[in-house]
């Protein structure tokens, strides 16, 4: 299994991750070489295995509908890197 | 007293025969001396730590003290504390004050344990050696020209050099026990879904678990019975009553039942560290216990199926960082787009994109069902493993790691000869399992770990039968030299 940089890129674009040009081709190696090594379970006979979904086979737990968060939106956006009125602010979206 | 293990500083300080301020006050000079060397705090909370630390005398002197109260412990900086920068090892997070306490932070607070700072780690956990944090490598005190292990790699140089009594950790495959291994210390990864995980930072859900770095067992037990217990805030966390670890040390192992792996002892094992193993086996022979050979036929396909559901689900745990709510934002974004793969570009480093953009590829439309659905059908394999061997046996022994610490640098570009590291742990969190580490002697004089695999939520008695061996042993009461 190997990637091109091509390949590497559209990763990264998938990923939302900016990958510097010079980067790429390194990035191509490591992920072909991690591809490689993990190629190994195709050898493994699966046949009748259920995929493991959970270590214990534990269901999701169920809560009653109530109100269990109170509003700490001023604490939380001290960590955002811009907001106005309460609103977190990122570039245009829409013209 | 700061070569005491955490059980006798809390009987000193019950018997008020030393304060928490003395020995918080020793402990944060000894930090101001040694951290520069090993580098493994991210942060030291001294004004912080001194205030607890009066308040656990205060409480004390009242007589309503727990265990832990006035003993100087600290967190691995995944742990979110409230007020406190929380960094997980990353650029993205290096501006994060945490808004709130992680439910083990909360625990070992109203024990009255005094926080001595956040300690050093891989970025978000990614990392078998501590080389991929964005504040640096952290140094083994054994050996400054060499690695701690990871992730939880400040977490055990700081107990192992004594700037600390004990320090939380995470294990997601291995991030725990290889590291305890590496500087010879006691470390233990609890059953999925023992501990809560409320606060501690995602990387892998279906493995994620916190745990301990401690000087003993005793110790270990001591910490485990604070921070075990159901917690109705994350998901995963089991409504099962937890037992007084500490009560069961002392259990005789006389008929314990102990199972060998054959397939742990390959060649990729360090003929030494088998030999340490065999030692360590011949120990639990004379105590009475019945060693036996045992097959997880299936232990090969552990690293490359850890390798597929990891990366897979930490692609999806990391998307939450995007510049926009919380952590790094790139400067002037001239669109939506960019505002993201910049951000993360810019605030991710080499390790974590590489498992992100792994984890992005197995998940991709077309091979979901080559690498994801085959790891999870492979996994269901190395489980079923391990749930037969515990028909017949009471705990699983080998190596915790193949060779005791190595070099920095020396695994830097080989993703995978890196990953290789955690050849032995990996499958333990595969299949959700117990496991911890205790040191087991010396190869180059460099510590190593004796790993001990207990059933689920059999942690008690993996306790006790690591205590037993403690008690035969001094390999935990060994200090690196020039941190005495």
């Amino acid at each position: 299994m190997s990637l091109t940089p091509d390949e590497v890129k559209t990763i990264a674009r998938l990923a939302r991750l900016a990958i510097g040009e010079q980067d790429i081709q390194q990035y191509a190696r490591n992920l072909s070489r991690i591809l490689e090594f993990v190629a190994q379970l195709d050898q493994a006979d699966t046949r009748d295995v259920v995929p493991m979904a959970h270590p214990l086979d534990m269901a999701q737990r169920l809560r009653s509908d109530v109100v269990s968060e109170t509003d700490q939106r001023d604490l939380f956006q001290q960590n955002a890197p811009q907001v106005q009125a309460g609103l977190y602010i990122v570039p245009k979206v829409i013209e | 007293m700061l070569t005491q293990t955490l059980a006798e500083l809390s009987r000193d300080l019950k018997a008020r025969k030393v304060s928490s301020a003395e020995v918080t006050s020793a402990y944060l000079a000894r930090i101001q001396r040694f951290n520069p060397q090993i580098n493994a705090f991210i942060t030291v909370l001294q004004e912080q730590a001194l205030a607890e630390a009066r308040a656990a005398d205060a409480r004390i002197a009242k007589g309503d003290a727990h265990l832990l109260t006035g003993v100087p412990i600290a967190h691995k900086d995944i742990f979110c504390t409230a007020g406190v920068k929380t960094s997980c090892g990353s650029k993205m997070l290096d501006n994060f004050v945490a808004p709130y306490d992680a439910h083990i932070v909360t625990r070992l607070k109203q024990a009255g344990s005094v926080l001595l700072g956040k300690t050093n780690m891989d970025e978000f956990a990614m990392g078998s050696s501590n080389e991929t944090s964005f504040y640096g490598p952290v140094k083994n005190p054994w050996d400054s020209t060499r690695v701690p292990g990871g992730s939880s790699g400040g977490s055990a140089a700081v107990v192992a050099a004594r700037l600390a009594c004990a320090a939380t950790g995470t294990d997601t495959g291995g991030s725990i026990r290889q590291p305890a291994a590496l500087v010879g210390l006691t470390g233990v990864k609890p059953t999925y879904g023992r501990v809560s995980r409320y606060g501690m930072i995602a990387f892998a859900s279906s493995l994620d678990q916190a745990g301990v770095i401690a000087y003993t067992a005793e110790d270990a037990a001591l910490l485990l019975s604070v921070i075990a217990g159901f917690d109705p805030r994350d998901s995963t966390s089991v409504d099962r009553p937890v037992p007084d670890y500490a009560a069961t040390l002392e259990q005789p192992i006389r008929g314990l039942r102990i199972g060998v792996p054959r397939e742990f002892f390959d060649p990729g094992l360090d003929r030494r560290v088998a030999e340490a193993v065999q030692t360590a086996l011949s120990i639990y022979k004379k105590l009475g216990a019945r060693v036996q050979d045992i097959s997880l036929p299936n232990f090969g396909l552990s690293v490359p199926t850890y390798y597929v559901v990891a990366p897979a689900e930490a692609s999806s745990n990391l998307s939450r960082f995007d510049g926009v709510r919380f952590g790094h934002r790139c400067g002037n974004p001239v669109d939506l787009m960019d505002l993201y793969t910049r951000s993360r570009g810019e605030g991710f480093g080499a390790e974590v994109k590489r498992r992100i953009m792994t984890g992005t590829y197995v998940l991709s439309a077309g091979y979901y069902d080559a690498y994801y659905l085959k790891a999870q059908k492979t996994r269901a394999l190395i489980r079923r493993d391990f749930l037969e061997a515990f028909t017949h046996v009471d705990v699983i022994m080998g190596p915790t790691t193949p060779t005791p610490a190595f070099r920095l640098g020396e695994k830097t570009d080989d993703p995978v000869t890196m990953y290789l590291n955690d050849i032995y742990a990996n499958g333990v969190n595969l299949a959700g399992l117990p496991g911890l580490s205790i040191p087991m002697g010396f190869v180059d004089g460099l510590p190593v770990g004796l790993q001990i695999i207990g059933n689920y939520f059999d942690e008690a008695r993996m306790l006790g039968v690591a205590h037993q061996y403690q008690r035969e042993t001094d390999w935990h009461r060994q200090v690196p030299k020039g941190f005495e």
